[in-house]
Parts: C-alpha cells; structure tokens; sequence
C-alpha cells in the first residue's frame, strides 16, 4: 500500500535517507551530536596532560632523591679541624687506619691538600694559601655492608681517638633530602587527585547535560522496556570513546612535553646553570616507569570517564521516579 | 489482565483529572476509549502503562499491583505493552526501520534475528519503500503507521493506541483497525483512545467514555 500524503521532494528524501542500511552498523540510539563532546574531549585532553606531566615532575624528583640518598647514604666523612699542637696528618692517617678496621666499611681514603684546594677554589680563587687558613682535613669512608656498619660507634670512636676529629655521616642532609622528595611527592599525588576529582565533575555535569539533552529519547526507551541498565550503556558507550579520545591526545601530549623537556635540559649542557641542573637531577632522563604510569593513566582516565558518566545516568534515572 | 479499583488522580493540589476509575480489561479483549478533548484520556493511557502513578485507588497490570512495583520490575511489564502515541515519538536520528527494531535492540537481540520480522511489518503497513528513511522527512500518517509497527513489532499482550487514526485517510484508517483487529485475534487485548466515531461505528466494540475525569463503559 502507498502512503497517503505527500512525500518529500527527492532532494530532501535524499539527504535523510542512509543507502546500504541493511548492511551498515546500527545508529547509536544516544545520537553522537546530542552530546558537547568536543569540549568534553578538550576537557579530559588538559586534565589527562596535566595529570601525566605532574607524574613526569613527581617521578624525576622521586628518582632523583633516591639517587642522592643513595650515593650521600654510602659514604660518611671525617672532619678533622687543626688543633695548635697537634699534627694534623698525623691524625688523618690515624683516622683512616682506624676507620678501615671498622666493620662495614669498604674503604678509607683522606682528601690530598690538591684535591682541598680544587674543591675552595670556586669559593677562594685558584692561588689560595691553605696552609694560612684552618682549614679541616676529610677522610672520605665509603660503606660496603651498611647493616653492619655504625655511624655512632665510628662517630663515639672518632671523638675520643682522633684529635679534633668528628663523623659527618650526611644525616641532616639525608633527612632534608627525603623530607623534601616527599612532600613533593605528596604534593604530586594531591595535585593529581583535584585533577582527577575535576575530571569527574566535568563529566558527571556533562552526562546530566548529554540526559538533559537525550530527555525524549530516555522516554522512547522507557516504554519500550528498557532497563536502567541498558540505557546507562547506551551513555556509557560514548563517554568512554570521549575518555579514550580526550585521554588519549592528553596523555600523547604530556609524554611529548616530557621528551621534549628531557631533550631541552639535555641540549643545554655547557650553558649557565646546566651543570647544576645535572647535578641536583642527573640526566635529565625520565624513568621508564614515568612513560608506563601515563600509559595507565590514560587507560585510567577512559575508564573513570565511563564509569562515572554510568553511575550518573543510573543516579539521575532513579531520580525520575 | 488489567484492573483500576476506585483511581483517581490530581496533579499536585490542583482538582481530580480523573476520579473513581473502576474497570477492567480482559485477555483479548477490543476496546475504545473516547471522550472530549482534556477529559482525561491521554492521563488514563499513562497510568495504563505505567507512566504516572495514581494518586489514590488500586491499579492491578498483569496480576501486580503497581503500587508495591519496584523500579527494576517495570521494564519487564512495559515490555508487555505497546503503545502508540499522539505524537509518534519516534527518535530523529533513527531510520524508520530502526525506531520499529528500537524495542527489539531495547532486549539486547541481535539485528538479523528480527529484521525480517522487521521488513515484513514495514511492508504491512505500507512502509517498505521508505524503511532507511529518517522520520523529518516522513508525512503524518507514515510517521502514524512507523509508530504503530513500533508498538506492534514485539506482539505485546496489551496495545494502547493514543488516536491511532488521527493523521491518515479514511481507508488507511479502516486498514489500521483490520491490523488491530488482527492483532486481537492473534490475542493481543487493544484499546484505542480516539475521537472518530466513525472509526468506533465500524465495529461493535465495548466503548470506554470518559468525561470530566469519570468513566461511562457501553459493552
């Protein structure tokens, strides 16, 4: 039977009709330009980079505490101030014979008068007189067993032996170190959870909006016998290729400004301030691990974009009754 | 199958738009419901499929009362019943062939299980030639019979049709009712809400007046 009323004009009928149906995947039953995905997208692109580049920062600074704890933690030094009357390398050698029967130790060594001097020199110039100043003596001792070694009894044996003698074994520095990496860790960890609480609220605000938006549609569905469930997957499914999308270009872009940092700080070696730069972080290379946590981040950002955008829609429809 | 005990209804503090309901209706049985504009028939059809609740009375659907119906329990009662509103309701951004799959995809079935079921119902109700078309470029009385296929594309056992008729021809109007009268063979109880007499005098059906919220029946 033919249809009673006019139909449309070709042109029009054309452009609204989809040629090879049959064979085409289904349409999306929430329609895709229904929902401000683009801005979503952009939206999770700058928490996701955010995110990840506060991983690279955290995970640089994490590295490079745990290199100086390490390296400071295997070596404790010898001070020996000239006392007027007592022969200072007397002492010094006294100090390293003592120091290399310790237990725990791998080895002693006094610092020569040149290699004093080559450390004063950014401070007193290259033509500096030690023997005018009272300068002190170092024995560097490094640790080979830090379980049998004891930095108090070494420390308690210095002081009463050695004449003018005392143990720096780096504590203070060690603690001030830590202290620091952690909260900055700390810090890191915070700021990453705001941005991920932001991330939520961006999307619980834009799932309202998107059912706002789709109210007819959650209707038709209603009668038809749709669950919650299934109309919560039907949401689900596009916020979840918004969060891989917007996780995606995010993620891409903060492990590109990681490498592109990495290489900066790295082209500048030799300039001003390069050095110390090297010396507080080392290379300037990121762990591997820094890479893997923004790989999990952006699985985590798709995921969490998803099951927040679920949990929405379930709460807002059982708010309809 | 379905039983309204003493059901009356107000929005908010406003008059009663429906009161003393008492009826019922039986496994395969016809039905027309009419009245005047605003008497309350389109209410009656939402608390017929669980679209508002009652503000007093019993309404019994398939043996439970909805009062005591859970959330999770509606869905799987809805699907028991099609309906087909005034205003079509069907989703623009959907080919006509898939608004009348729509309840089908709903039960999560896959789409070569019912598209010949699907083609054949288009067919019938004379839309095979425009089933990829999407519904802004359908007249009135194609959107009428998309979204009556829609209703009918499960078999539900309960068919509540809101002026099913309003926007076609006479003979397409006649060749509506035969198809509901077909489904009702087939079992499934009708009820039709319209304002077309000559619709309601083509056949000897019980008749369901509503007027200022209260319900007259002629078997």
């Amino acid at each position: 039977m033919k249809p009673a009323t006019p139909r449309p004009t070709r042109a029009a009928s054309a452009s609204k009709t989809r040629p090879n149906a049959d064979a085409a995947a289904a349409s999306p039953i929430v329609p895709p330009q229904a929902i401000a995905g683009r801005t979503l997208v952009l939206v999770i692109a700058i928490m996701t980079f955010l995110a990840g580049f506060t991983i690279a920062v955290v995970s640089v600074i994490e590295r490079a505490a745990d290199a100086w704890a390490s390296d400071i933690g295997r070596e404790v030094t010898i001070e020996i101030r000239p006392l007027d009357g007592v022969a200072v390398d007397a002492e010094v050698e006294k100090a390293v014979a003592l120091a290399q029967e310790f237990p725990g130790v791998g080895g002693a060594r006094s610092i020569s008068d040149d290699e004093t001097k080559r450390l004063l020199e950014p401070w007193l110039g290259p033509d500096a007189d030690l023997s005018a100043l009272p300068v002190p003596r170092l024995v560097v001792v490094s640790i080979d067993d830090a379980a049998a070694f004891d930095a108090k009894a070494l420390a308690d044996t210095v002081g009463r032996d050695i004449r003018g003698g005392s143990v720096d074994d780096h504590a203070l520095w060690i603690d001030r170190l830590s202290a620091m990496a952690s909260s900055m860790v700390f810090a890191g960890i915070g700021l990453m959870t705001l941005m991920l609480i932001a991330l939520v609220l961006s999307v619980v605000f834009a799932t309202r909006a998107a059912m706002a938006g789709n109210r007819d549609v959650i209707e038709v569905l209603h009668f038809c016998g749709a669950e919650d469930r299934f109309i919560a997957g039907q949401f689900q499914r596009r916020f979840l290729l918004f969060g891989v999308e917007g996780g995606a270009i995010g993620g891409a872009l903060a492990l590109l400004a990681m490498m592109i940092a990495a290489w900066a700080i790295g082209g500048s070696a030799g300039r001003p301030g390069a050095d110390q730069i090297e010396a507080l972080f080392g290379r300037f290379e990121l762990p591997g691990m820094a890479y893997g946590l923004v790989m999990a981040l952006i699985v985590a950002v798709a995921l969490l974009t998803a099951l927040t955008s679920r949990l929405a829609v379930r709460r807002s429809l059982s708010a309809l009754d | 199958m379905i039983r309204f005990e003493n059901v009356g209804l107000r929005y908010g503090a406003g008059r009663e738009v429906l009161s003393d309901l008492t009826f019922s209706i039986a496994p395969h049985s016809f039905q027309f419901l009419t009245g005047p504009s605003g008497a309350g028939k389109t209410t009656l059809i939402r608390l017929l499929f669980l679209n508002l609740k009652p503000t007093r009375g019993l309404i019994s659907i398939f043996g439970k009362d909805t009062a005591l119906l859970r959330r999770a329990d509606m869905p799987a009662l809805r699907r028991r019943i099609g309906v087909v509103f005034q205003d079509f309701r069907l989703l623009d951004h959907l080919t006509t062939y898939e608004n009348v799959a729509l309840p089908y995809r709903v039960l999560g079935k896959d789409e070569a299980s019912y598209r010949a079921d699907v083609t054949d119902l288009l067919d019938w109700v004379g839309l095979g030639d425009r089933k990829h078309v999407y519904p802004p470029v359908l007249s009135g009385g194609e959107k009428q019979r998309a979204a009556i296929a829609r209703a009918l594309i499960t078999k539900p056992e309960f068919l509540l049709a809101d002026e099913p008729t309003g926007n076609v021809d006479p003979p397409l109007a006649r060749r509506l009712l035969r198809l509901f009268l077909e489904l009702n063979r087939l079992g499934t109880a009708v009820l039709i809400a319209t304002h077309d007499i000559g619709l309601m005098d083509q056949l000897d059906a019980r008749r369901m007046v509503i007027e200022g919220g209260h319900l007259e029946i002629y078997e």
